[in-house]
């Protein structure tokens, strides 16, 4: 019996195999060349083959050695499904395929180290929104509205809403006249481009979602707003006009304000707004993590820190409570910007979040301009797996009993809820938008989905997940230069404006058969389940 | 549909003018019920202007609950108007077996109290009474008001007319104001509280059409004041919001139609009070109203103010002489009771107008 060690690895023990037709090779090599992750080589190997060459057949078999591409079998170069070689592939002679009998799990975790990747979860990816369909539909009762034809207002606020009582008016000559200053509240497009660093992203990602930002405002008049995630920015940028677009971040690790702080005085506008994070859906309870491989030299400026992991703690030092986070980072916040730009509040979703809304509601200050709830389904850069697989909350019913939270105090729409994690999953984010904003959402933030437009081309299959090695194959997720070319920005741009475009009709053929022009805010009547446990969690009508 | 209209006089006039005004919009099958609110008294109830007149449908036995319940509280009853009934066989009516129209005086310690006091009374009894007559099923109030009548039952509106004798002219029940609406009724259970006009504290309002900002209009007016319940219908938001804007907030009335159908954003950034119509419409946003409707309103003093949806989905016309002024949803009916009017001075108002008689009768008409 021939001898086998045990603990010997194959190609069968990974996620993805490689599936390579000698035949159709002709051994360019740019499979090899294209593979970031070193998992593809061109080896020799001692092979049978039958030929035959003469006009008759004259099959004649030998061996011989032969050049061809063989995957790795070590783990560190564990293929991950990207597809580059089959990308690059002139002959269609390599692709991977999924592998179903894989120990993957078992073997990554050698060295004592947790599984880190990115993207979504890969556990939690069942999607109640799907389950929700809009079934409240004029027909007869009253007229449908045109999509094409009538006019929309399609905006959602950002910054705290004062109640009706609280509004300083007083009637003088039959007019309502403002008395004193209220909090500063911007109406802007109900979907904000969510934070994605500088750092987690390349620097020409970012940029192109920049890009598209501008473009949507300037040229297809939707405000949308873009987060820019807790890594800085770029300096021209901060002083430019185009910072009017731009929400920015502070996170626990503050990376990046060093440079903000001190391009304050020469900014000539504005920022839209500023969104203080707190906690991310897709690992709540730990901060933001850049692996060392992707804090190239520009990033180390951004961010004024050496190459290292740069890990955020998972909470804000120095803040204990709801109370002294409105009192401090709040209050000190708004004051940077002399009260004129709303100042948001970006947490996980969690099993507390009513009790963190309802406890924000309350901000004797009105400085708390935005309640961002995030869900396990959201998207990250880089986490440790178990925190993305195994922790987070489902973000539908968490938005849903904020909402409900908010109504029963008559204080709903005072702080705008803004929900995010998984919108635009499958690619439908205008449906996911709306059935959000019926349940009581304000608007939608969406990030995921922008690296997709691009081109990233990961999913919630174990597809790729690499952002965090600094391997990205589509130059999206890393800074070396040389990956960083493949991503087209302008083209990558282009993209993501035309998805928001379809977005934005997508949503008016969601507004009009319910006889909506403006958002249908909690107007949870409109939405129809056949799912007995959905309606009754979501107080949605049940229909079977 | 519903049809709705609204007759504002400077003389007392019956309500049988009400139905003409209503009978000639009827079409196919609607018109499953007739409702009105009639203000400013004359007839039986002329003398009684100050003291609160309360209307009752009920059972004998919630007439003796609603009897005993006003007696410990210490109102004394004034004068009780029974309307005479015809019973003729084949009438398309579901009658209740009693109609109350009751005047009371206020209890004794509430005599010398504030305007403003005696108004939340009138509200809280009137939520107190609903409440029994709800719990025993045996009845309806429709308004504890002074000088406001409300009628409202279900069936062809000519029978609830050959019912009452509303057709008979015997001086007893005249007005000066009459808001009226033949009601179909197709997304709720035929319930007398979801037909309009709808009451609250000096404030009446009917609508036809449809509020499809129903649920949230309601979930954020259930906080705002006690007296905002029922929600039988959707047209109560309306009511709710006029109450609210004009009685709690005390904003001049051209703010009601910014709250209830605000200007788009891009046009609100073009006028000189945009500060002003941007918060009202980020504060109120729960308050605003979609879908097609029509709205007509009595306001405390007697005023009528009419206005549509923010589409112009559903009819109105406003018409009249120097004596008489009408609201209606369709031209016939205004033809059938003023028939010689200056039909050129009739207004259909557009989506962004509102229209307002005053007391003295003069027509007000803006853009919002």
């Amino acid at each position: 019996m021939e001898t086998v060690k045990t603990q010997d690895i194959t190609c069968n023990d990974f996620s993805w195999n490689i599936e390579y037709r000698p035949e159709r090779c002709t051994m360019c090599g740019s499979c090899v060349a294209t593979c970031t992750f070193n998992a593809i080589e061109a080896v020799m190997e001692r092979r049978s083959i039958t030929v035959s060459t003469g006009y008759q057949p004259e099959p004649a078999q030998r061996h011989s050695a032969m050049p061809v591409i063989k995957q790795k079998k070590t783990v560190a170069n564990a293929c991950v499904g990207c597809g580059m070689c089959e990308k690059v592939c002139p002959n269609q002679a390599i692709q991977p395929v999924r592998n179903e009998d894989n120990r993957f799990n078992l073997l990554a975790r050698a060295g004592g180290s947790p599984l880190k990747r990115g993207g979504r979860t890969n556990l939690s990816a069942d999607r109640v929104l799907d389950k929700i369909v809009v079934g409240r539909i004029s027909q007869m009762t009253d007229p449908s509205l045109d999509s094409e034809r009538h006019s929309f207002d399609a905006l959602a606020p950002f910054g705290r809403v004062l109640l009706p009582g609280e509004l300083p008016f007083a009637v003088q000559d039959g007019n309502l006249q403002l008395t004193a200053k209220t909090p500063p509240v911007s109406w802007i497009y109900p979907v904000v481009f969510s934070d994605m660093s500088v750092g987690a992203l390349s620097t020409r990602a970012w940029e192109a979602i920049a890009i598209a930002t501008a473009y949507l405002n300037e040229k297809c008049n939707m405000p949308v707003r873009m987060c820019s995630g807790e890594g800085g920015m770029p300096v021209k940028l901060l002083k430019s006009e185009h910072l009017k677009y731009m929400i920015i971040q502070i996170a626990s690790g503050h990376f990046g304000w060093n440079r903000i702080i001190k391009a304050m005085p020469h900014m000539i506008t504005d920022p839209a707004g500023i969104l203080i994070k707190i906690g991310q859906g897709a690992k709540p309870g730990d901060g933001g993590l850049l692996p060392a491989a992707k804090v190239a030299e520009h990033i180390q400026a951004i961010r004024g820190v050496p190459k290292a992991d740069l890990l955020s703690p998972p909470n804000h030092q120095g803040l204990y409570s709801i109370e002294e986070s409105v009192q401090k980072m709040h209050m000190s916040l708004n004051a940077a910007f002399k009260f004129r730009v709303p100042v948001a509040i970006k947490c996980a979703a969690s099993a507390t979040s009513v009790s963190v809304y309802n406890n924000l509601l309350r901000d004797p200050y009105y400085i708390c301009g935005g309640f961002f709830l995030d869900g396990i389904q959201g998207g990250t850069g880089a986490a440790n797996e178990v925190s993305l697989d195994h922790t987070g909350h489902p973000i539908v019913s968490k938005l849903r009993e904020c909402y409900m939270a908010a109504v029963k105090q008559g204080r709903q729409g005072q702080i705008p809820l803004w929900a995010g994690g998984g919108i635009g999953m499958t690619g439908n984010a205008a449906a996911d938008a709306f059935k959000m904003i019926c349940l009581g959402a304000n608007g939608v933030f969406m990030a995921k989905i922008l690296p997709q437009l691009l081109g990233c081309i990961g999913n919630e299959h174990g597809r790729c997940n690499a952002c965090n090695t600094g391997y990205c194959p589509t130059g999206i997720c890393t800074q070396d230069p040389r990956l960083v070319k493949r991503l087209d920005i302008d083209k990558g741009a282009q993209a993501i404006v035309d998805y928001m475009l379809a977005f934005d009709q997508e949503l008016k053929k969601l507004m009009a058969p319910i006889g909506n022009s403006s958002l249908p805010v909690g107007r949870s009547d409109a939405l129809v389940t056949t799912d007995r446990a959905v309606a009754d969690k979501l107080a949605i009508q049940y229909s079977c | 549909m519903c049809r709705i209209g609204a007759i504002k006089s400077k003389h007392y006039f019956h309500p049988s003018q009400a139905l003409r005004l209503m009978i000639p919009q009827q079409e196919g099958h609607d018109n499953s019920g007739f409702a009105m609110v009639i203000q400013d008294l004359g007839g039986v109830f002329e003398r009684f202007k100050d003291k609160p007149l309360m209307s009752l449908a009920c059972t004998q036995k919630g007439a003796n609950m609603v009897e005993n319940y006003m007696e410990a509280r210490g109102f004394t009853a004034l004068f009780e108007w029974v309307p005479s009934i015809t019973k003729a066989p084949g009438l398309d009516i579901k009658a209740m077996p009693h109609y109350i129209f009751q005047v009371y005086d206020y209890p004794e310690h509430f005599r010398n109290s504030t305007k403003e006091a005696k108004e939340d009374l009138l509200l809280d009894t009137r939520l107190a009474l609903r409440a029994m007559l709800e719990k025993e099923d045996q009845g309806f109030i429709y308004s504890f008001w002074p000088d406001v009548l409300t009628l409202k039952e279900i069936g062809d509106p000519r029978d609830i007319a050959v019912y009452f004798r509303l057709w008979d002219d015997t001086g007893d029940m005249i007005a000066k104001n009459i808001v009226v609406q033949c009601r179909q009724n197709t997304n709720y259970e035929i319930v007398r509280y979801a037909a309009h006009p709808f009451f609250i504290q000096g404030y009446t309002l009917c609508a036809n059409g449809e509020n499809t900002f129903y649920t949230k209009n309601k979930e954020y007016q259930r906080s705002l004041n006690r007296g905002y319940i029922g929600f039988e219908s959707d047209s109560q938001n309306f009511l709710y919001t006029l109450h609210y804007v004009l009685r709690s907030l005390k904003w001049p009335i051209k703010y009601y139609k910014h709250v209830i159908t605000p200007l788009p954003f891009e046009e609100i950034g073009k006028r000189p009070d945009k500060d002003v119509l941007t918060l009202i419409r980020q504060t109120l946003g729960h308050l605003e109203i979609n879908g097609p409707n029509t709205i007509i309103s009595m306001l405390p003093d007697g005023s009528m103010l009419t206005c549509c949806d923010s589409k112009k989905l559903r009819p109105v016309i406003i018409g009249g002489d120097e004596d008489t002024m009408a609201i209606s949803s369709e031209v016939c009916g205004l033809n059938t009771i003023l028939p010689n009017r200056n039909r050129e001075l009739d207004l259909y108002p557009g989506e962004r107008e509102v229209v307002v008689i005053t007391p003295e009768l003069e027509v007000q008409r803006w853009k919002q």
